[in-house]
């Protein structure tokens, strides 16, 4: 309270009476306020939180369509804080042709989110320095995420983009036909871009002088298809995002319907969803070194990796049935229980586990052409990372020791004994190291859970929100009205919106959610880890050879599915 | 003393020489992974130790549509992809064959949703669908035995050409046999 009335008397001080709406707790979090300002104000309320308030992360920007109301058009900014571990979530309404100053100037994170904004709703940003669709394709007409906009609406491409580099100031010293300077296109279809990315450079020699980095060739409409859907039929789109890791997006998504709700699982439920989290971080961090070393051709580390995948893809498919896209959770709980032998046969592998990462890192820590090529190159420092809104592994690589399961602990992440591990470097081998690390710490941490597992459900009971039991379906009316229900009209959560976090394997995994009482969700922003860590893909590979910039790549573990959605 | 052995001792069988050609084809198979998505990830478990696609001669992996022979589709193609799928199959050198991997190339899965192409039939010609979200390894194994024995039956690759024609031209006419049903006075 006293914090809110400190940023309250602050604000007010900064800004003029007419500028600002309201200042309020968030219903949903504890340690969130909610302001809403008139566009005007933007620029100014952001350089003050980060400069005065040292709210260094710009988290997200999200953008929301209300046609009805008098100023259809809202952006959402995301600020948060370390230290004191508060976040403010900044609403600007605002109507049609109304432009909202850019806030590029101030955190460099905001440039694609808000590229983005544009592309899915159409706010217009004034003074950003390249409004440009981004995830939709650039022949795109429209704005997808707007309510009048059906979801079917299909606009074909004829060709993909052309890109071109402004020109350099000549000068007048140099000979035009001593330049060396030419462009090339990687990608998307290049087995170093991994499918999806485009990366235009422009080299002299082999060095990188200039990148451009194009995304969108996955974009297939998450968000879109979250509004069409009821509450639990968004879980199997949402094992899609970063499919490499599935069960934590389901548990994340879940999680923000469950914070809105306002319930809280069961601790059998709990420490379920932790073990499956932990091998989903196992077995992420090992696609992600796979595939790095088989760019840096290392083709033998690759197969060990994806033996030690199988091993988990047994797991989850004796759990729910498929190995990759688990749709294991549910608003409420979780779709079934472990039994005793699913826990006999996670210990089992858990050790081979920890033996195939010992393993790896065997091969790789030591081996020369790894050191050479990992070593100094894709160096990212403490500041721009921050700048860049980075979490995750690549943010502990550059020095900050930030972690949601230490910061602010939930599922009883505070009750297992782990570390995160940290490095100052900022470079491709530091994050490397760092993957490895968590792993084994990963694996610390199945450990425990599968010791502490306590008894009891794995569902809530409250027959509003999860099904009931199928012999009760059969034999009672009222469950099976309930049943239908559920089935038809779906989950009710009550009007209001709730952004909830969980530590993904690449970071920061935010779900902005906005209802207004019906069974489907009106807004679904995803803030996906590895959106605002790609941005500083530019930039990042700037002076470095063009196989820095894949290695680079390779440990940033972009993921297409979560980065375009 | 060595003396040669007597022909009809020599192991040898008569066959047609496009049966032997097609024979040679099916068992060296160069695929191109166009992985896009999570059916990417569950081709590399494909490739991968486990299940080994090499025991069925398909594990030489191209990256380039100039090596390959069979172009295997894994995940969702988008609107912004599909030019880029296009020329990459026509940059393929014939005899070239396609797998569309998973629901989401095969129809468009899931995704009923404006910036996803329903299904790369309309980009590109089809030989093997394999259902799934995402497929087995084992369906996708499947798929190129089944790939193997629709190589065995002998088509050759200008009989393919020829077919496909003769089906666009078909569809075309049905196209417009249908146009003047819907507006007779136009034409």
């Amino acid at each position: 309270m006293e914090y809110l009335y400190q940023i309250d008397q602050q604000v007010k001080k900064l800004l003029p009476n007419d500028q600002v709406d309201s200042i309020q707790e968030s219903s949903t979090n504890s340690n969130e306020l909610v302001i809403t300002i008139k566009p005007q104000a933007v620029e100014k309320l952001a350089g003050f939180l980060k400069n005065e308030r040292r709210f260094h992360w710009l988290m997200d920007i999200a953008g929301v369509h209300y046609p009805e109301r008098e100023k259809p058009l809202e952006a959402v900014y995301h600020f948060f804080n370390r230290e004191q571990n508060k976040r403010i979530r900044v609403k600007v309404p605002h109507s049609e042709g109304e432009k909202i100053p850019s806030l590029t100037k101030v955190y460099r994170a905001a440039n694609w989110f808000e590229r983005e904004a544009f592309d899915m709703i159409g706010i217009d940003f004034d003074g950003h320095p390249n409004l440009t669709r981004i995830l939709c394709h650039h022949e795109f007409k429209g704005h997808p995420l707007r309510k009048d906009y059906p979801a079917t609406g299909n606009q074909v491409l004829s060709k993909p983009i052309d890109f071109e580099f402004d020109p350099l100031p000549v000068d007048e010293d140099e000979d035009v036909l001593t330049d060396q300077r030419m462009t090339l296109n990687l990608g998307p279809s290049h087995p170093a871009t991994h499918g999806t990315f485009r990366w235009f450079v422009e080299i002299e020699g082999e060095t990188i002088t200039r990148a451009i980095a194009e995304i969108g060739y996955l974009h297939r409409c998450f968000e879109k298809m979250a509004e069409t859907h009821t509450y639990n039929l968004v879980i199997p789109y949402t094992d899609r995002l970063n499919y490499c890791s599935a069960p934590m997006n389901n548990d994340g998504y879940c999680r923000s319907v469950e914070k809105l709700l306002g319930v809280e699982i069961p601790d059998r439920a709990q420490f379920i969803r932790v073990i499956l989290n932990e091998f989903s971080r196992i077995i992420d961090h090992l696609v992600c070194i796979g595939t790095t070393s088989v760019d840096m051709g290392a083709l033998s580390t690759f197969w060990f990796c994806f033996r030690a995948r199988e091993d988990v893809y047994t797991l989850f498919e004796k759990l729910c049935g498929n190995r990759m896209l688990t749709s294991i959770t549910r608003v409420g709980g979780l779709a079934g229980d472990l039994s005793d032998d699913w826990i006999a046969d996670a210990r089992i592998r858990v050790k081979a586990l920890r033996e195939t990462i010992d393993e790896v890192d065997g091969l790789l820590t030591n081996n020369k052409i790894w050191l050479k090529r990992m070593r100094d190159t894709g160096v990212i420092p403490k500041d721009m990372a921050i700048d860049y809104g980075f979490t995750g592994p690549c943010l502990r690589a550059s020095g900050v020791d930030m972690d949601l399961r230490k910061l602010e602990p939930y599922y009883h992440y505070n009750e297992f004994e782990f570390d995160i591990p940290c490095l100052t470097d900022g470079d491709n081998f530091s994050r490397y190291l760092i993957r490895i690390e968590e792993m084994r710490q990963s694996c610390r941490i199945i450990e425990q859970a599968l010791d502490k597992l306590p008894g009891g459900p794995v569902s809530i009971d409250n027959p509003k929100i999860v099904l009931p039991p199928k012999h009760e379906v059969y034999s009672n009316i009222e469950a099976l009205m309930n049943h239908f229900m559920l089935i038809i009209d779906g989950i009710k959560p009550p009007v209001g919106d709730v952004y909830s976090y969980t530590e993904a394997a690449n970071g920061e995994l935010g779900f902005y959610l906005v209802s207004d009482g019906s069974g489907r969700p009106y807004r679904l922003k995803v803030r996906p880890p590895c959106f605002p860590i790609y941005q500083s893909f530019e930039e990042v590979v700037q002076g470095g050879l063009i196989a820095d910039a894949v290695a680079t790549l390779g440990q940033m573990n972009v993921i297409a599915g979560e980065l375009d959605r | 003393m060595k003396t040669l052995t007597p022909l009809d001792q020599i192991p040898v069988f008569t066959t047609r020489i496009q049966d032997f050609v097609n024979w040679s084809r099916k068992h060296s198979l160069w695929p191109l992974p166009f992985g896009t998505a999570c059916c990417g990830i569950e081709y590399m478990a494909v490739v991968g130790s486990h299940y080994d696609v090499s025991r069925f001669g398909a594990e030489v992996v191209r990256f380039s549509p100039r090596q390959s022979d069979l172009l295997i589709v894994a995940g969702t193609i988008t609107e912004k992809m599909a030019p880029v799928l296009r020329r990459v199959y026509e940059q393929m050198p014939d005899p070239k064959w396609v797998v569309s991997m998973g629901v989401c190339a095969s129809s468009g899965g899931f995704y009923r949703a404006y910036h996803t192409v329903q299904g790369i039939q309309s980009i590109i010609p089809v030989d093997v669908y394999v259902p799934g979200c995402p497929p087995t390894p084992e369906s996708v194994i499947g798929a190129i035995i089944k790939l193997q024995e629709k190589i065995m039956k002998g088509q050759s690759p200008r009989d393919r050409i020829q077919n496909r024609r003769q089906i666009a031209a078909k569809s075309n006419a049905e196209a417009e046999t249908y146009d003047q049903a819907l507006n007779p006075g136009s034409k």
